[in-house]
């Protein structure tokens, strides 16, 4: 790894550290949600819908009740006259969102009614029992023929397929594309798929009667989660009580199971037994909303004879499946980076959500800004080609340069810092690039398709809400906050409590490095862990590449207030004034005088034990909490349709090198390039890990992962012989260089890279299909481009 | 339906439980045997999470029942400790590398590269990927699994 911009010097962060949970997943002795048992517990599987859409005329659960061992059979129809509706991103009085099919099923798949027995077996032999009388109905696949009017609607009380159809226009974009020599227009399509996690979304609850309490363990990732399991069940959220500190076996933005979790809570308050769901994998793949964006993207771009971009034009046409919770909003996050890392002056964005008979898309690694990301990369590509220029150079005649941040795209988002050009070079020469253009025009001479390809692409984080009150003006919410609380014992050991789940982030690494750090207390000293949510620390929870800024900024700004209290112990036993003392490793002396020390353990014993050499009237004892804002939050969109999304931007670059095969249509990669600035690394191992996660998950967006639905409205990808996830043969070995651009905003100068790779690599795979397929005019510009597709281009059948 | 009671021996001890003759090897050790090591994450044989070994050979737990591990050996990611606890080099080599994040692949990727070294204790890249090839990682994207095992075999081989 080479490092043009010093990381600075620090003592534990930035360093490669062993990461405190694998401790406990090489042993076996993680805590994912399916290893909780309590005595009594009942099991959950679902009645599915087997049509795409259908009226529920009667459910007859009397021979599925009949069997030894079953409990009770669960309605849609029970449930809606006991919960409130679940929350809808956009403003959709009209479409009502209830966890299990209420009058009306509206995809296959969908959860018609719960069967609860004494196993799961049980309960899946139940399940056949339960006899449900559809009267099947028109439905709707494809996201363009659910807006033509005579479509069958969806929601009908809603009028409309059309969820959400708003344009922006920020500067002048009929002008430039007028003054512009050069335009050209597409269509890209990025197909619906997902994170999937290898664990499926689990959740047990269990209502305490005496105390009239619900608590609940589950693989979630969510914001607001307590708040929301007791809005629909019309508790006080101090009814509610979240264990955090259950491992979750991956997420990447996706578990959020709030319909599951409904239905375990519903059942353990009638019940009164503990309840669990555990989703089998078709469960989760059909019926469980797990599936992501489903977009499609019209792109136009004004530019002249020297490659500069002027001005896009984008439409975005996102299938949101059938109840749109949060998933319009995954319209609205790339709007943080509409021009991409690029130097264009006007834009327009025409965001259009759609709702039709597939399952319900939920939030994915990225929250829109993957596909946004992969269309604009194409657009650059095919400006490059439309002039003959090479596909680099139009790319750094049109990157922002260094010397112009803080750097306001024309939609309002202030980019932090970045040093594109130097990414790229560095990048580049590491790469060896033009020796990969001999390598791939070698490989060509001998008669193979080979390309090579690039992407230069930003990760938007500190992840707010901006694009709630964006796109939904009775929103108004500007806090995204993050908390830490830190206490120290009376022995000295300290113990620092974050209020949120960890899906393979490193939180409690993340924790410890930290305060180490302030402190300057070992971190393996350090106990870094998950409060209970009934312990009430106000957090929005890992979700839009955040937890490095703003977990990192609330620990490293209640460990400066632990720091403080223990200068002001000191001053008052030295009768001096605060800056006269030295804070070393956790002891105090007086400067100049280096014999008057008193330790962190006499200080911390003073705290905890002699209030007479307290300084008067202050705090026993010694903890300090700090809720962190997230930075540049806190205001609600401008009138004119500007508004400043996320707070930290980080950049990175790609190069694969690939050959398909021309009899088959297979893609292999033989090399893979990417360079990385995400500003302070806090952890470089974490970083790289989450880095080749991400390109991988994009190779698997990119060439193999999609959500098939048949003309009949059947999903085809219930399992994972259907959908295909990248496997050690398909991901290669990837070279990363690093850069460091430090971001102003944050305490060290961190930004965030949960969802780095995968912002990425899925234009650059696209890049270097394209590339390959150049030589014989052929183009694609549909992900995923599976071996299927091109072999179909190869062969003449595009369809 | 009726239980069987099955005995087998289970990380070096004898152990016995209950199980219908439906219920899986992965249902029994998680659920009887209280072994909550070994994951699922697709009951169909494709994601390896399951991953055990039986009599010396890599099997999945979700595609076998319960009652055919009669009077069988297992190993599961709990038997890779030493007898004091102590970690194997090849999971002290997973944690330096940070060959995982979420975990929740991490145990059939142990078992898969623990019998690897076994039959191969010098495995090049292409074997190592080879080896865990049946086994999918959503977090890692492989590369720091391939590095935990690489530096184990470099590390067994220095020892000998
Ligand atoms: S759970 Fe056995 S292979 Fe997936
Ligand atoms: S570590 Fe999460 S799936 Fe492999």
């Amino acid at each position: 790894m080479s490092e043009a911009v010093p990381q600075k010097q620090f003592k534990y962060i930035t360093k490669r550290r062993r990461v405190i949970e694998d401790r406990r997943f090489i042993t076996g002795r993680g805590n994912f949600a399916a290893d909780y048992n309590f005595p009594g517990m009942l099991h959950v599987a679902m009645v599915t819908s087997p049509y795409a859409c259908a009226e529920i005329k009667n459910i007859d659960a009397s021979a599925a009740l009949a069997l030894p061992g079953v409990r009770y059979v669960l309605t849609g129809a029970e449930l809606f006259e006991h919960i409130n509706p679940l929350l809808s991103g956009l403003d959709l009085p009209n479409v009502k969102r209830i966890p299990l099919a209420h009058e009306r099923a509206r995809y296959a798949g969908e959860w018609v009614a719960a069967v609860v027995a004494e196993s799961r077996h049980i309960a899946e032999d139940a399940v056949e029992m339960v006899e449900v009388d559809y009267d099947p109905l028109d439905y709707v696949i494809d996201p363009e023929e659910a807006m033509k009017p005579e479509a069958p609607m969806v929601h009908p009380q809603h009028g409309s397929n059309i969820l959400c159809d708003k344009t922006w226009v920020w500067g002048d974009v009929d002008g430039d594309f007028e003054s512009a020599p050069h335009s050209l227009a597409f269509r890209a399509k990025w197909s619906r798929n997902s994170t999937v996690p290898i664990e499926t979304f689990v959740v047990t609850a269990k209502w305490d009667e005496g105390k009239e309490l619900l608590d609940v363990w589950a693989s979630i990732q969510m914001p607001k989660y307590p708040e929301q399991i007791a809005r629909a069940l019309s508790l006080p959220v101090n009814a509610v009580n979240v264990h955090f500190d259950v491992d979750v076996g991956g997420s990447y933005g996706l578990k959020r199971g709030i319909r599951q979790t409904v239905i375990v809570s519903y059942l353990t308050r009638k019940l009164r037994v503990p309840v669990r769901f555990n989703e089998d994998r078709l469960e989760n793949m059909s019926g469980g909303e797990m599936h992501g964006p489903d977009r499609i993207f019209d792109m136009e771009v004004a530019y002249d004879g020297d490659g500069i971009m002027h001005s896009i034009r984008i439409k975005a046409t996102d299938d949101a499946g059938c109840y749109p919770g949060r998933a319009p909003l995954q319209l609205g996050k790339p709007v943080s980076a509409i021009v991409g890392p690029y130097r264009i002056k006007s834009a327009s964005y025409n965001a259009i959500s759609v709702t039709t008979n597939k399952t319900s898309q939920e939030a994915v690694r990225g929250f829109g800004q993957a596909p946004t990301n992969f269309a604009i990369e194409t657009m650059v590509d095919k400006v490059a080609r439309s002039l003959g220029m090479d596909r680099d150079e139009v790319r750094r005649r049109n990157l922002i340069r260094a010397d112009e941040f803080p750097y306001r795209i024309p939609s309002g988002s202030e980019y932090d810092s970045g040093d594109y050009h130097t990414v790229l070079e560095k990048l580049q020469e590491t790469a060896a690039w033009q020796e990969l253009i001999a390598k791939r025009d070698a490989l060509r001479a001998e008669g193979k398709l080979a390309g090579l390809g690039l992407s230069t692409c930003l990760e938007p984080s500190g992840g707010n809400s901006s694009f709630e009150p964006f796109l939904n003006p009775k929103n108004d919410t500007t806090t995204w906050m993050e908390s830490c609380l830190i206490k120290v014992d009376m022995l000295g050991s300290i113990t620092a409590l974050m209020g949120t789940s960890t899906s393979g982030q490193g939180h409690e690494t993340l924790l410890c490095a930290v305060i180490g750090e302030v402190l300057e207390r070992d971190p393996d000293t350090i106990r870094g862990t998950h409060s209970e949510s009934i312990g009430a620390l106000p957090s929005n929870s890992p979700v839009g590449s955040r937890m490095a800024i703003m977990l990192g900024g609330a620990a490293a700004s209640a460990a400066e207030k632990i720091k403080t209290q223990l200068m002001e112990i000191a001053a008052h036993n030295f009768q001096l004034p605060v800056d006269r003392l030295i804070y070393d490793g956790g002891d105090i002396s007086v400067e100049g005088d280096s014999d008057k020390v008193m330790t962190w353990t006499q200080l911390v014993d003073i705290a905890h034990r002699n209030y007479h050499k307290m300084p008067l009237g202050s705090e026993p004892g010694l903890q300090a909490q700090h809720t962190w804002e997230v930075p540049t939050g806190g205001a609600l969109p401008a009138e004119d349709g500007t508004v400043q999304m996320y707070p930290c931007y980080a950049f990175e670059a790609h190069i694969p090198l690939i050959t398909i095969d021309r009899e088959t249509g297979q893609v292999e990669i033989l090399d893979y390039h990417m360079g990385h600035d995400c500003g302070t690394v806090l952890n470089p191992d974490i970083v790289r890990g989450m880095t080749f996660g991400g390109i991988a998950h994009g190779i698997g967006a990119a060439l193999y992962e999609k959500f098939e639905y048949d003309e009949g409205g059947q999903h085809l990808s219930g399992s994972f012989m259907d959908y295909l996830l990248p496997s050690s043969h398909e991901i290669p070995h990837v070279e990363m260089i690093k850069h460091y651009t430090p971001s102003p905003l944050t305490t060290f100068g961190q930004k965030g890279s949960g969802e780095s790779g995968y912002l990425g690599a899925p234009a650059a795979i696209a890049s270097a299909v394209n590339d390959a397929l150049a030589p014989l005019d052929l183009e694609l510009t549909t992900l995923p481009m599976r071996v299927r597709d091109i072999e179909g281009l190869l062969n003449g059948q595009n369809d | 339906m009726s239980e069987h009671k099955i005995t087998l021996t289970v990380n070096g001890r004898e152990m016995s439980g209950y199980a219908e003759s439906r219920v899986t090897l992965v249902d029994f050790l998680r659920d009887e045997l209280g072994l909550t090591g070994t994951h699922i994450g697709c009951e169909h044989g494709v994601c390896g999470a399951c991953s055990i070994v039986l009599d010396g050979k890599p099997v999945r737990s979700c595609l076998m029942y319960a009652v055919m591990a009669e009077g069988h050996e297992i190993t599961t990611v709990e038997g890779l400790e030493g007898p004091q606890g102590e970690l194997s080099p090849l999971q002290d080599a997973f944690w330096e590398n940070h060959a995982m994040q979420c975990g929740y692949c991490t145990p059939g990727m142990l078992i898969a590269t623990h019998t690897l070294l076994v039959e191969n204790p010098d495995p090049d890249e292409e074997e190592i990927r080879e080896a865990i090839g049946g086994n999918l990682c959503r977090c890692t994207g492989y590369q720091q699994i391939v590095e935990a095992v690489q530096m184990t075999a470099k590390k067994l081989r220095e020892a000998t």
